[in-house]
């Protein structure tokens, strides 16, 4: 027997040949951030190819908008991104107002703009601390959700519900804020700030997570944009492109806030992104509510056909109560026409492309997730990665398939 | 920024590409603030490298790729192409007016992001794409049939799933509804419509 071994070529046979190992990533894994399957191939522990296969939560709302009114199809629009549901609801009302050419009073925008922004810090508060859960640590999770909790009792107080808001109507909101709720929020603005602080003192310069993190998923300006990235994707990059400060809608030209951008276009600088902006969110939430103080007492409904009448009124007028009867039994009638609609959900660009035929419900809808371009580029992002880095991909990504299945 | 001004922008932006795009445009035109061209199929990808490219255009992010479906029409489908300019922080929607079976060329090879948004509007409304690498079904179920989106295709499907405990598996069987699916006319007197009230009809005859 020769001593260096070369006798034994004969014993790899066909099967033992090294090829590339296919697994299944999903769909019940706990790092899916949902029903997501994805078909890795591996090389040893680099990832060569990843194909995520969506739609394991299709619920086909675009067909289902296409049968209901215009005010019915608004409850779909929380079940998007279950995280920040009025953000989306914020989308449609923007959409139909456009087309119907609707002014809502100044106190629906600003309590707008304030349930806005706090579904942005709720879907980051989510985000980051399930990012670092991802990458294993847990305590930041349980802290965010009491924060999360915090804020969806702030729903509550507002519309009755905790996450399936539909709150933001075509032509306003649909009831005004009690002042004892917005002295709570704005306690809570006031103590929000050190909850950030201890967080942040648990993650950002944790070594774990930054080894994690730090020049994982790198994406170029060119990526970006060549991938329709929006939101935190294309400001971790070095872009400050903001839809509320670059086409502004509802009354965002009139708060003072930064848009944090990120330098490396890592998923740290993507996580360090989120954070500053909930401290932006805050700051936008405390003036709104500054404003908000200065009209007390102001309708939060635009009058005219897309909102119901006053209780009042339906007493003693039957034109009010026909109106009434009318609107949410055949709903209100949008001209004929087509609109692109977008606003700066805390994923990204959420828009809503709405074909109008002059009836009562939208001839066609379609809902722009910002999720879905964000994930169709995680082959591009993963390739080269270790297994181990899809997790932390996927996280900093920020999927919710509420959205990106629809 | 001030909307006339914007609008003022939309239709500059409209004529340039008038001028420079004149064999691939069919028409333009600026309706709420909005810029909407019409293109034949055919000038798809070089239409949308030009919008890429132009130093006036620059629209380098893909927002959305959809489709409308209009039965009635000789050219059944518009597939709709939204696009982003973040440096001149402008929109433009493309339109594209397709028969039933024509195919359209994919923009791939322009914006790696239509990958999704094609095989999107292929799985939804049955539009080919050429030249697209993968052009599975994305939404919809394996093995799914029609396209959901098209208005003939009904809101409940043909198929419906359950779990089988006979047979320790989920089964596929065709959809039977206990009471239909309501669709309620609205044709009401208030706005004017025409009331066709039941019995009408054997007034003529």
């Amino acid at each position: 027997m020769a001593a260096d071994g070369s006798k034994f070529d004969d014993a790899l046979t066909g099967e033992q040949k090294i090829r590339n190992f296919n697994i299944n990533f999903g769909p019940q894994h706990p790092a899916a951030h949902g029903v997501l399957r994805m078909v890795l191939e591996l090389d040893g522990e680099i990832v060569e190819r990843v194909d995520p296969h969506i739609g394991l939560l299709h619920r086909g709302t675009e067909k289902l908008m296409e049968s209901r009114t215009y005010l019915q199809n608004l409850p779909y629009f929380d079940r998007l991104d279950y995280v920040a549901p009025m953000n989306q609801e914020h989308a449609w009302c923007l959409a139909i107002e456009r087309l119907t050419g609707t002014e809502i009073t100044r106190r629906a925008s600003l309590i707008r703009v304030l349930y806005s922004e706090m579904g942005r810090v709720l879907n980051h508060l989510l985000n980051v601390t399930a990012q670092a859960m991802d990458v294993g640590a847990m305590t930041p999770l349980a802290w965010g959700f009491e924060e999360r909790e915090k804020l969806m009792i702030f729903y509550e107080r507002a519309c009755g519900a905790r996450l399936h808001a539909a709150y933001f109507r075509p032509g306003g909101v649909h009831v005004d804020l009690p002042q004892k709720l917005c002295d709570d929020i704005w306690a809570w603005t006031e103590s929000f700030g050190e909850v950030l602080d201890d967080i942040e003192g648990l993650i950002t310069e944790n070594r774990i997570f930054k080894e994690r993190n730090v020049d994982i998923a790198v994406v170029s300006r060119e990526d970006a944009m060549a991938y329709g990235f929006s939101g935190v994707m294309v400001r971790g990059s070095g872009m400050a492109w903001d839809l509320r400060r670059a086409q502004p809608y509802e009354c965002y030209d009139e708060f003072d806030f930064q848009i944090p951008v990120g330098q490396n276009g890592d998923c740290y600088d993507r996580y360090l992104c989120r954070m500053m902006e909930m401290r932006e969110s805050v700051k936008i939430m405390r003036q709104a509510l500054e404003k908000l103080d200065q009209c007390k007492g102001e309708d939060v409904l635009a009058r005219g056909k897309l909102t119901p009448p006053k209780r009042g009124d339906m007493k003693t007028s039957m034109e009010a109560l026909i109106h009434h009867f009318k609107l949410y039994t055949e709903g209100f009638h949008v001209p004929e026409g087509e609109i692109y609609a977008a606003v700066e959900a805390p994923k990204g660009e959420f828009g809503v492309y709405l074909v109008s035929d002059g009836s009562n419900k939208p001839y066609k809808a379609k809902l722009r997730a910002p999720g879905y371009p964000h994930l169709a580029a995680m082959d591009h992002l993963s390739r080269g990665h270790q297994l181990a880095d899809v997790a932390a991909i996927l996280g900093s990504l920020d999927i919710v398939f509420g959205e990106v299945d629809r | 920024m001030n909307d006339s001004v914007m609008i003022e922008e939309l239709k500059d932006l409209g004529a340039h590409l008038e001028v420079r795009q004149e064999a691939a445009m069919l028409s333009h035109q600026v309706v709420g603030g909005e810029l909407t061209v019409t293109v034949t199929p055919t000038n798809v990808p070089s239409f949308v490298q030009f919008l890429k490219d132009d130093a006036a255009c620059q629209f380098t992010t893909l927002i959305d790729i959809t489709a409308i479906d209009w039965p009635e029409r000789e050219k059944r489908f518009e597939v709709v192409y939204h696009f982003l300019s973040m440096t001149q922080n402008q929109r433009i929607r493309v339109k594209v007016p397709v028969r039933e079976r024509e195919i359209v060329p994919s923009i791939i090879d322009v914006h790696p992001s239509a990958d999704w948004y094609e095989r999107e509007v292929f799985d939804m409304y049955g539009v080919m794409f050429s030249g697209h690498p993968d052009l599975r079904r994305i939404l919809t179920d394996y093995g799914f049939r029609g396209h959901p989106l098209r208005k003939d295709f009904p809101t409940t499907g043909y198929v419906e799933v359950r779990y089988s405990e006979e047979e320790k598996r989920v089964v596929y069987e065709p959809v039977s509804l206990v009471q239909d699916y309501r669709q309620f006319d609205f044709m009401s007197p208030w706005e004017g419509a025409e009331y066709i009230l039941p019995g009408d009809e054997k007034k003529e005859a």
